[in-house]
C-alpha cells in the first residue's frame, strides 16, 4: 500500500494540477503534494510496516503474464526518497521563477516524479518499461517547451539518444520474456532464468546500451551536457540527481541480477570505458566557462566512478555504488539550485563574467562551498563514503584501474575550485557588483541539502544498512 | 574516563562551529576569546592525558562504526599513546600561543572577517587532532584531508586577491596528488588485510608479502611528500606563505606539514620492515633538504626564506626516518615546531612593524626599535642552525649521528645541508635586524615593538627554543634521552653503539662551534654590506629563481595536461563524437528521404526487392542457428 501511495499521490497531485487556474495554485498545490509523498517515503523507512503493507501486486494484463506490482526493498525506499526529496526542493529553490503556463509544467514534473517512483518500485519488467517511458515523456515536453534557445534541437537529440535505448530495451524485454518457462514479465520469474551464454550476452547488449545511455557511460553521454544546459534549471535538477540514477538502478535491478555470466564477461570492458570517461569528463571539466556545462561534466565523470564500481563484483563497490546514487542526487541537486540562483539572479552563468560573489552573497557562498568540497568527496561529507567504497571496489578488481581512475580526483579538486575561485573570489565586477544574498526559501532547500550531506558523511551507517540486503541479492545472484 | 579524549578536537570543533554560525554577531574580543579558549581547553585535558599516559600502554576509545560492511569494519575511534599525546601537546599548545599572538596580529579585520579566521583556524586544529588520535588509516585520511581544506582555506583568506587564490588552490591539489597516494595505501592494506587500524594492521603484518610492505609503505609515503613538502610535491609550500603570518607559524611549519612525519613514524614497524622504501624516504628527504637550503640563501621575501627553510628541515626528518631514527625524526618535530613558530611569528611582528613590508633587502637594524622580537628571533636562529646544547642543536646533531652510522656519503650531504641552514638563517638575521635601516623614511617612522599578545608567545617560544632539548640530551653531555624513553612503548628508538657516540658527540660539538663561526663571520661580512647590489646573475639567479622547478612543471605537466583537455573539449567531444553522433542523425535524415523514392507504388519493383531480400536473407543465416547468436557472434 505505502508503495502505491509513493506512486498515485504525484500522479493525481500531477494530473490535478494540470487544471488549476492560477499559477499561485499550481505552485502551492505541487509543493504540498511532493511534501506528502516525502512525508509518505519517510514512513517507509521507519520500519513499522510489514512487506504486505509496503508492496502492491494486482493482477494487470493476466493473459500476458504481467502484473501490476511494486516492491519496496532498501534500494527501492532509498531511491524512492531520493525522488521524494529531489522534488519539494526543486519546487522550493525555484519558487520565485516564473514559468509560462504554469500548472503544466508543475504537473509534467509531478508526473515526472510518478515515472521515477514507478521504475524504482515495479518488479514487473513490462510494468518497469511503462514506467521508464512515463518519467521520460514528460521531460522530453519539460526540456523542449521551457528550455533554453537550442531547446528544440536539444530535446530531438535527447529523445533519439534515450528513445534508441528504450527500444532496445523493449526488444530485449520481449526476448528474455518468451525465453522465460512461465511466460511472464516477474523479476522473479527473470531471475530465474537460464540463459545460454550467447543469447544471455545478446540480450546483455540490448539492456545495457539502454542502461549506458542513461546514465550515461562514455561515449554515449553527449546528449546529456547540452540537455542539462538547456533545460530550465528546475528540470535539470531532476534530470541528473534523480532520472539518470534509473539507469544505475535498472542495472542492479535488472541486469546484474538477471544476466550475471554477461554481466561478468563484459565487465572489464565497461570498467574500462568508465574509467575513460571519469577521465576524459574531468578534463573536459577543466576547460568549461559554462558552470551549468562544468557541473554537467563533473557529474559524468562522477556517474563514470559508479558504472564501473557496478561490474567490479566487489560487495564494496556495490554498496559504494548504492549510497552514491543518493548521494550524489543530493550533491548535484544542490548545484543546480546554486547555478540557477545565480543564473536568475545575475542573468549570466559564464564564469569569466563573475567573480568576488562571496562579498555580496556570504551565505550562498558557504553553502557552495559545503557542497562543492561534497563533489570532491572531501571526508565526512557524504560523496567522499560512496567514494571510498566505490574506489576500494575498483582496487580490489584491479589495482591499475584504481590507480588511473584515481586521477579522477585530483582532477576533480582542479575543476572545482576552480569554480569556486571563478565565482565566488576575486574582485567583484560590474555584473556582480550589485547581487544580493539568495531568498530565504532558496536558502532553506541548500540548508537542507547541506545538513544531509554532513550527517551523511559523519554516520554513514544507517544508509549502508538499508540497502544492504539488496547489494546481498545482487551478489548472491552474481556468485551462483 | 578514557573518553575524555573526546574532548580534546571537541572543544575546537564547537569553537570553529560557533564562530562560524554566528560570526556576524560575535565582537572581536568574543571571537578571539572562543577560537583561543577552546583550544587552550584543548591543551589542558592533553596535558592530563600526559601525564596518564606516561610509562603506560596505550588504548583505544571507540566512538561508533564509521563504515561496517561485510569485508571491512572501520571504527570512528582514537588512538591514545605517547606518540598521539605528544602531538596532541605540540598542536595544542603551540596552536594556543599562535591563537593568542593572532588576536593582536588580525585586530584590523572586520569583525565578520576575524571570527571566521577564528572558525578556520579552530576547524584546522580540529582537523589535525582527528589526524593524530585517528586509531586506524581512514580517520587519519579524515584529518589528513581536513588539514588540507583549512590550508586551502586559510591561504586563501583574503580571497579578493587572485594571486593568494591560486597559491591556496595550489596548495590544495599538490596535496591532493600526494592523498591519492595515501588513499591507495589505505585499500591496498584493507585489501590485504581486512583492516585498517593501527595495531591490528601492526600484528598481521608478517602475513604481508615483501612487496605488499614496499608498495604500501611507499604510497604512504606519496601522501608524505604531498603533505610534507617533499620533492617532488614541495612547491606548494613557499607558495603558501600567500596566508597571514601566524598561519604560516602554525600550519606551514609547526603542524600540518608536520603529518607526514607522524605518519611515517606511526606506521614505524612497516617501514622497518621495507630497505628500499626506507632508502627512498632518507634520500628524498635529503634531497630536499639541501634543494631547499641552496633555493633559501637567495630569496629575498622573509616569509618565503622561512618557509624553504620549513621545507629543508621537514627534509632532515624524513632523512631521521628514512635511516630508522624515529624517535629522532619526531623529536625534530618537536624542536622545530619551538624554532620555526618562533620564526614565523617573529616574522609577522617585523612585517607587522614595517606596515606590511616583507621583502629583507628593505629592512635592516630592527633591533633598536623592535627589542624583544630580535632577540627572541636571534634565539630561533640560533637553535635552528644548531647552536650548541640550543633544541635545534640536540635534535639535528641526533640525525647527524644517526646518519654517519647509515652512511657516511649520506652523512657529508647532511652536514652540507646543515651549513646551508646556518648560511641562510644568519643572512637572514643580518639583513633584517642589523646594520643600517635601508627601508622608506615613512617607515622607519612606524617602527615599533608589538603588544604584548603578540611578544609574550614570542618569549614563551624563545625559552623553548632554548632549553625544549634537554629532555632529549645525550648521555655524553651527562643528560638522560627521557624522550626516547617516553616514545618507546610506541616508536623504538635507533641504537647506537655505546663507547664510538660520546667521542662523535664531541666531535660534533667542535664542528659545529668552528662552522657556525665560520658562517658567523662570513654571512656578516657578505650579506650585511653589499649583497643585493644590483640583480643576480648566473647560479645566484638560478637559485633566486627556486631552480625553475614551477616553470619545469609548468611545461610538462600543466600545460600540455590544459592543452590535451582543450583538445578534447573541442575536438574529440564536439567534433569527433558529438559529431559522429549528429552526422548518424543527419544519414538517417538523409536515407529516409531517398528510401522514400522507393515507394513507387510499382508492383514490380516491389517484388524484386522482395525476392532480393529473401536471397540476402538465406544467405546470410543459411547455417546460424538463430539470429540471436548472430548478433553475438558480431560482439
Amino acid at each position: 500500500m505505502i508503495s502505491l501511495l509513493l506512486l498515485l499521490i504525484p500522479l493525481a497531485a500531477g494530473l490535478l494540477t494540470m487544471f488549476t487556474r492560477s499559477d499561485r495554485d499550481a505552485k502551492s498545490l505541487s509543493l504540498f503534494a511532493s511534501v506528502l509523498t516525502l512525508i509518505v517515503s519517510f514512513a517507509s523507512l521507519a520500519g513499522m510496516f510489514d512487506k504486505a503493507q509496503l508492496n502492491c501486486n494486482v493482477a494487470w494484463l493476466p493473459f500476458l503474464g504481467a502484473n501490476f506490482s511494486l516492491t519496496l526493498d532498501g534500494m527501492s525506499k532509498m531511491l524512492c526518497l531520493l525522488n521524494a526529496l529531489a522534488f519539494p526542493v526543486a519546487f522550493g529553490a525555484v519558487y520565485r521563477n516564473t514559468y509560462a503556463s504554469a500548472n503544466n509544467f508543475y504537473g509534467l514534473m509531478l508526473l515526472m516524479q510518478a515515472g521515477l517512483m514507478g521504475v524504482f518500485l515495479a518488479s514487473d519488467c513490462l510494468l518497469f518499461y511503462f514506467f521508464w517511458e512515463l518519467a521520460l515523456i514528460p521531460a522530453y515536453f519539460l526540456c523542449s517547451i521551457w528550455g533554453g534557445e537550442k531547446r528544440i534541437q536539444v530535446t530531438f537529440k535527447f529523445f533519439i539518444y534515450t528513445f534508441i535505448g528504450s527500444l532496445l530495451m523493449l526488444v530485449g524485454i520481449l526476448y528474455l520474456y518468451f525465453k522465460t518457462p512461465d511466460h511472464s514479465f516477474a523479476l522473479s520469474s527473470f531471475y530465474k532464468l537460464k540463459l545460454a551464454p550467447s543469447e544471455e550476452n545478446f540480450a546483455f547488449i540490448l539492456f545495457f546500451i539502454a542502461f549506458a545511455i542513461k546514465m550515461p557511460v562514455f561515449p554515449f553521454h553527449t546528449w546529456q551536457p547540452d540537455t542539462y544546459e538547456q533545460s530550465p534549471t528546475a528540470v535539470t535538477m531532476i534530470l541528473s540527481g534523480v532520472m539518470v540514477k534509473m539507469g544505475l538502478y535498472a542495472v542492479l535491478r535488472w541486469l546484474l541480477p538477471v544476466m550475471p555470466n554477461a554481466s561478468a564477461h563484459f565487465s572489464q570492458l565497461i570498467i574500462v570505458l568508465s574509467v575513460i570517461g571519469m577521465l576524459y569528463a574531468s578534463l573536459i571539466a577543466i576547460r568549461q566557462d559554462d558552470m551549468k556545462r562544468l557541473i554537467a561534466y563533473s557529474s559524468i565523470a562522477h556517474i563514470g566512478l559508479m558504472s564501473a564500481a557496478i561490474f567490479t563484483n566487489q560487495q564494496t563497490g556495490l554498496q559504494g555504488v548504492m549510497i552514491q546514487m543518493f548521494n550524489h542526487g543530493i550533491n548535484v541537486i544542490g548545484l543546480w539550485i546554486v547555478a540557477d540562483a545565480i543564473e536568475t539572479q545575475l542573468g549570466t552563468r559564464k564564469f569569466s563574467e563573475l567573480g568576488g560573489l562571496a562579498y555580496k552573497a556570504p551565505v550562498l557562498a558557504v553553502l557552495f562551498v559545503v557542497l562543492a568540497l561534497a563533489n570532491i568527496a572531501l571526508p565526512l561529507t557524504n560523496a567522499f563514503i560512496g567514494e571510498f567504497m566505490m574506489f576500494n571496489g575498483l582496487f580490489r578488481f584491479s589495482v591499475w584501474m584504481a590507480a588511473i581512475g584515481g586521477i579522477s580526483i585530483i582532477l576533480a579538486a582542479v575543476y572545482t575550485l576552480n569554480m569556486i575561485q571563478r565565482i565566488f573570489y576575486g574582485k567583484t565586477n560590474s555584473v556582480t557588483a550589485k547581487a544580493i544574498d539568495i531568498s530565504t526559501g532558496t536558502k532553506l532547500m541548500l540548508v537542507v541539502l547541506v545538513i544531509v550531506v554532513l550527517v551523511l558523511g559523519v554516520y554513514p551507517q544507517p544508509m549502508i544498512q538499508l540497502t544492504n540486503d539488496s547489494v546481498l541479492t545482487v551478489l548472491g545472484k552474481f556468485h551462483l | 574516563m578514557n573518553s575524555i579524549v573526546s574532548l580534546v578536537p571537541l572543544f575546537p570543533l564547537l569553537g570553529f562551529l560557533i564562530n562560524g554560525l554566528f560570526r556576524k554577531s560575535l565582537s572581536k574580543t568574543a571571537a578571539g576569546i572562543i577560537g583561543s579558549g577552546a583550544v587552550l581547553l584543548s591543551f589542558i585535558i592533553s596535558v592530563y592525558l600526559f601525564s596518564d599516559i606516561k610509562g603506560n600502554e596505550g588504548y583505544i576509545v571507540n566512538l561508533f562504526d564509521f563504515i561496517n560492511v561485510a569485508s571491512f569494519k572501520i571504527s570512528f575511534a582514537f588512538q591514545v599513546d605517547q606518540l598521539s599525546v605528544l602531538f596532541l601537546l605540540i598542536i595544542t599548545g603551540i596552536g594556543f600561543l599562535i591563537h593568542v599572538y593572532s588576536t593582536a596580529y588580525m585586530k584590523e579585520e572586520v569583525p565578520a572577517d576575524f571570527a571566521r579566521y577564528f572558525a578556520y583556524l579552530n576547524l584546522f586544529v580540529f582537523s589535525m587532532l582527528l589526524l593524530v588520535l585517528g586509531a586506524n588509516y581512514v580517520i587519519m585520511f579524515i584529518g589528513w584531508e581536513g588539514v588540507g581544506l583549512c590550508s586551502y582555506l586559510l591561504i586563501g583568506y583574503w580571497f579578493s586577491n587572485t594571486d593568494y587564490n591560486y597559491a591556496a588552490k595550489k596548495a590544495f591539489i599538490m596535496n591532493r596528488i600526494g592523498d591519492l597516494g595515501f588513499l591507495l595505501a589505505i585499500f591496498w592494506i584493507l585489501g590485504k588485510l581486512g583492516t585498517a587500524t593501527y595495531s591490528e594492521v601492526f600484528d598481521l603484518r608478517n602475513t604481508l608479502s615483501e612487496t605488499d610492505i614496499t608498495a604500501i609503505t611507499l604510497l604512504l609515503f606519496v601522501g608524505a611528500c604531498g603533505k610534507s613538502a617533499q620533492i617532488p610535491l614541495y612547491t606548494w609550500l613557499p607558495d603558501a606563505m600567500a596566508g597571514p603570518t601566524p598561519v604560516s607559524a602554525l600550519i606551514h611549519a609547526a603542524t600540518m606539514v608536520t603529518a607526514g612525519v607522524y605518519m611515517i613514524a606511526r606506521s614505524n614497524v612497516l617501514y622497518a620492515m621495507s630497505e628500499v622504501s626506507s632508502d627512498v624516504v632518507a634520500v628524498v628527504g635529503l634531497a630536499t633538504a639541501i634543494l631547499a637550503g641552496t633555493i633559501a640563501l637567495y630569496q629575498n621575501d622573509i616569509k618565503k626564506v622561512l618557509a624553504y627553510s620549513t621545507v629543508s628541515q621537514l627534509g632532515f626528518m624524513f632523512l631521521a626516518l628514512g635511516v630508522g631514527a624515529y624517535t629522532t625524526g619526531v623529536f625534530h618535530v618537536m624542536t622545530h615546531a619551538f624554532f620555526k613558530a618562533l620564526m614565523f611569528l617573529g616574522a609577522g611582528s617585523v612585517i607587522h612593524a614595517m606596515g606590511g613590508e616583507q621583502d629583507i633587502t628593505k629592512m635592516g637594524g630592527l633591533y633598536k626599535k623592535l627589542p624583544k622580537t630580535t632577540w627572541t628571533f636571534v634565539i630561533g636562529v640560533l637553535a635552528i642552525s644548531g647552536f650548541p646544547f640550543t633544541s635545534g642543536f640536540i635534535s639535528k646533531d641526533e640525525i647527524l649521528i644517526s646518519v654517519f652510522e647509515k652512511s657516511q656519503v649520506l652523512y657529508w650531504f647532511a652536514v652540507f645541508a646543515a651549513v646551508l641552514t646556518a648560511a641562510y638563517m644568519f643572512r637572514l638575521m643580518w639583513l633584517v635586524f642589523f646594520g643600517g635601516f635601508r627601508g622608506t623614511h615613512e617607515q622607519e617612522h612606524h617602527l615599533h615593538e608589538s603588544p604584548a599578545a603578540m611578544t609574550i608567545p614570542l618569549i614563551i617560544l624563545a625559552i623553548l627554543a632554548l632549553v625544549g632539548g634537554f629532555v632529549q640530551l645525550p648521555e655524553a653531555f651527562g643528560g638522560k634521552e627521557y624522550f626516547n624513553e617516553f616514545l618507546s612503548p610506541v616508536v623504538p628508538a635507533m641504537s647506537h653503539e655505546g663507547s664510538s657516540v660520546a667521542t662523535t658527540e664531541y666531535y660534533m660539538l667542535t664542528g659545529t662551534v668552528i662552522g657556525l663561526a665560520v658562517i658567523y663571520f662570513l654571512t656578516r661580512k657578505k650579506f650585511a654590506v653589499s649583497m643585493f647590489e644590483g640583480v643576480y646573475t648566473g647560479v645566484k639567479k638560478f637559485l633566486a629563481d627556486k631552480w625553475y622547478i614551477d616553470e619545469l612543471y609548468d611545461a610538462f605537466i600543466v600545460n600540455p595536461l590544459n592543452a590535451f583537455a582543450g583538445f578534447l573539449k573541442s575536438v574529440v567531444e564536439r567534433s569527433g563524437i558529438d559529431g559522429l553522433v549528429n552526422g548518424v542523425g543527419r544519414f538517417v535524415n538523409y536515407s529516409s528521404r531517398q528510401v522514400r523514392l522507393l515507394q513507387s507504388g510499382q508492383v514490380g519493383s516491389y517484388i524484386l526487392f522482395m525476392v532480393l531480400s529473401i536471397t540476402v536473407f538465406f544467405l546470410v543465416f543459411w547455417n546460424q542457428d538463430n539470429i540471436a547468436h548472430f548478433l553475438t557472434n558480431i560482439f
